[in-house]
């Protein structure tokens, strides 16, 4: 078998979500081979070489693929994947809009954000916002697949010494142009990675107030989160959103502030290793999947959490 | 120009998904059933491209059983002109959707098909971005924002880092995101008015597409639950809890 890992970048970094996906290849076995697609992206295929269990790395460094337009990564790695049994990818916003198309090219299924690997064609994944668990099985020759990076442990970064071969496949779809972007610029570590997360919900009253949050997540060195009722709310923008319509979230520790824990927010952070509620009533969802709850204000509790944490830290 | 929505007809959000015993999906028998709710935003968006004159007419269409006609029928309460029901009693996975869409598209060669960004069941997020491929079709996928200017459609798509613009060549495809709109609830007078507007009814095989599954699902079961921790009193016996027990700052 040999699989094909679609490397998450932004051009000058490798994500880590690669990590996650290259060890969903080595969970199915066989050779891995991962393709940077983007512009100016060389450094990024370094990176890749040095990933535990990577045989090689194909690097398609061109102007079209510098935004990872959907239509033009689709064509690619649907002529460079055909000769793969297996086309990973991790299940962003980068992946879930290619993955398809590039499934669509081949005429095959995609098993979309799996969850775990069974063997070479069965996988499972969650449904109905996570609420049910399906094991799913594909007959097709080429396995197309989406894998949610928080569900498999990263392989290590370092000490891997694959090969790098450049690519000179350029497809341009000529339907689709970049205009621009507002990403939002923050010094804290990526949510979808981050190994301490801080959320807060409706709870928090209005944006200004995120600001407590994010004085204990500095402590913490932690990534700043939010529940959808606090984005469709419009205290925070929807990138910071947590839950089975935003990101799916991991990490090691989960403190969740004034969220009430709707079953769509649970999707997308109970499998974290420890979590920690924060609410003033008592009754909130939240506390049947937190470790320690505290029913309080949060407005005396944050406040309080943060003296706390400067004394330890 | 002419606008193709498509919806389908899925469990209703409010409702507890619950597994069935023998583990062979989920328990659908006399449980409420909807419109997708991303399929809402999208036929709420053609309705709004209409009302600004930049959409002249809106085809909805919708894969499923007989009973889907009801969320067709919906979606012309809406606003929508005219449904499209595609009926077959078996499943249809989104390769397949996307097959029975595209012979829609060839027929009825819309300027703009929007879609949800997935379907509340299965959660696949495929259909839209298949559809575009099968057509040859630049895709706005995730949108908050669709701006027809000529011949181009400006699409605002929420993405992992925040938010990016696309410019597409039109005919394209866009799947809609939940802050895209908010959608409006039907009148009763439109409801009536809706019974009355065309429906027209065809099988996969008049569209010359044969339903050929290509997963098999082989299990269904409930997640695994958490169970609920312990109470801490304050602020400092969760700080303690947190670097004492759990180890986790």
């Amino acid at each position: 078998m040999s699989i094909l890992v679609i490397a998450e970048h932004d051009n000058s970094e490798l994500k880590q979500a690669t990590l996650n996906v290259v060890a969903a290849a080595k969970a199915i076995g066989g050779d891995i081979d991962v393709l940077v697609a983007g512009e100016n992206c060389g450094a990024v295929g370094e990176a890749a070489a040095k990933a535990e269990g990577v045989n090689k790395v194909l690097v398609a460094d061109n102007a079209v693929y510098g935004h990872f337009l959907g239509e033009n990564l689709g064509e690619l790695v649907a002529e460079v994947g055909k000769s793969y049994s297996h086309i990973l990818a991790a299940a962003g916003t980068v992946g879930k809009d290619f993955m398809p198309r590039v499934a669509a090219l081949l005429d095959v299924a995609q098993v979309s954000d799996i969850m775990r690997v069974e063997s070479e064609d069965t996988f499972v994944r969650p449904i109905y916002a996570g609420n049910a668990i399906a094991t799913v099985k594909s007959t097709d020759s080429i396995k197309v697949i989406t894998v949610r990076p928080t569900a498999f442990d990263p392989v290590a970064g370092e000490g891997g010494s694959a090969a790098v071969e450049q690519l000179d496949v350029v497809k341009d779809a000529g339907l689709s142009a970049f205009v621009n972007e507002e990403l939002a610029k923050s010094d804290r570590p990526d949510l979808g990675s981050a190994g301490i997360v801080v959320s807060g919900g409706r709870g928090m009253q209005n944006g200004d107030n995120f600001k407590m949050l994010e004085q204990v997540a500095d402590l913490l060195g932690a990534a700043v989160g939010a529940s959808r009722a606090a984005v469709d709310a419009g205290f925070v923008p929807n990138d910071m959103q947590v839950g089975q319509t935003g990101k799916i979230v991991a990490p090691q520790l989960y403190i969740a502030v004034g969220i009430s824990g709707a079953i769509q927010h649970l999707a997308g952070m109970s499998d974290s290793k420890v979590i920690v509620a924060i609410n003033k009533d008592e009754e909130a969802p939240i506390f049947q999947v937190a470790d320690y709850g505290l029913v309080a204000d949060l407005f005396e509790a944050v406040p309080q959490l943060e003296e706390e944490l400067r004394k330890v830290k | 120009m002419k606008v193709l929505v498509a919806v389908k007809r899925v469990i209703d959000y409010n409702v507890k998904v619950r597994v069935k015993p023998d583990n062979t999906g989920v328990d659908l028998a006399n449980v409420k059933m909807a419109m997708n709710p991303f399929c809402e935003i999208a036929v709420e968006e053609a309705v709004r491209l209409k009302e600004k004159g930049v959409a002249s007419e809106i085809v909805v269409v919708s894969i499923g059983p007989k009973a889907c006609q009801e969320q067709i029928r919906t979606a012309l309460a809406l606003g929508a002109d005219r449904g499209i029901h595609i009926e077959t009693d078996e499943e249809v996975q989104s390769l397949e959707a996307a097959k029975l869409l595209k012979s829609v598209v060839e027929k009825e060669e819309p300027k703009l098909v929007i879609l949800g960004k997935q379907s509340i069941d299965s959660d696949n997020n495929q259909t839209g971005q298949m559809l575009a491929a099968l057509t040859g079709m630049g895709q706005g996928t995730f949108a908050s924002e669709v701006v027809v200017e000529g011949d181009k459609v400006n699409v605002t798509r929420e993405v992992d880092g925040g938010l990016m613009t696309v410019a597409l060549n039109l005919p394209a495809v866009v799947t809609t995101d939940l802050r895209l709109n908010e959608p409006r609830y039907a009148s009763l007078p439109n409801i009536m008015k809706a019974k009355k507007k065309q429906l027209d009814s065809m099988t996969p095989a008049d569209l010359g597409v044969e339903l050929a599954p290509r997963l098999s699902t082989l299990k269904v079961e409930a997640p695994a639950s958490r169970q609920a921790g312990v109470k801490v009193a304050d602020v400092a016996e969760l700080v303690d809890k947190l670097k004492n027990e759990a180890k986790v700052i």
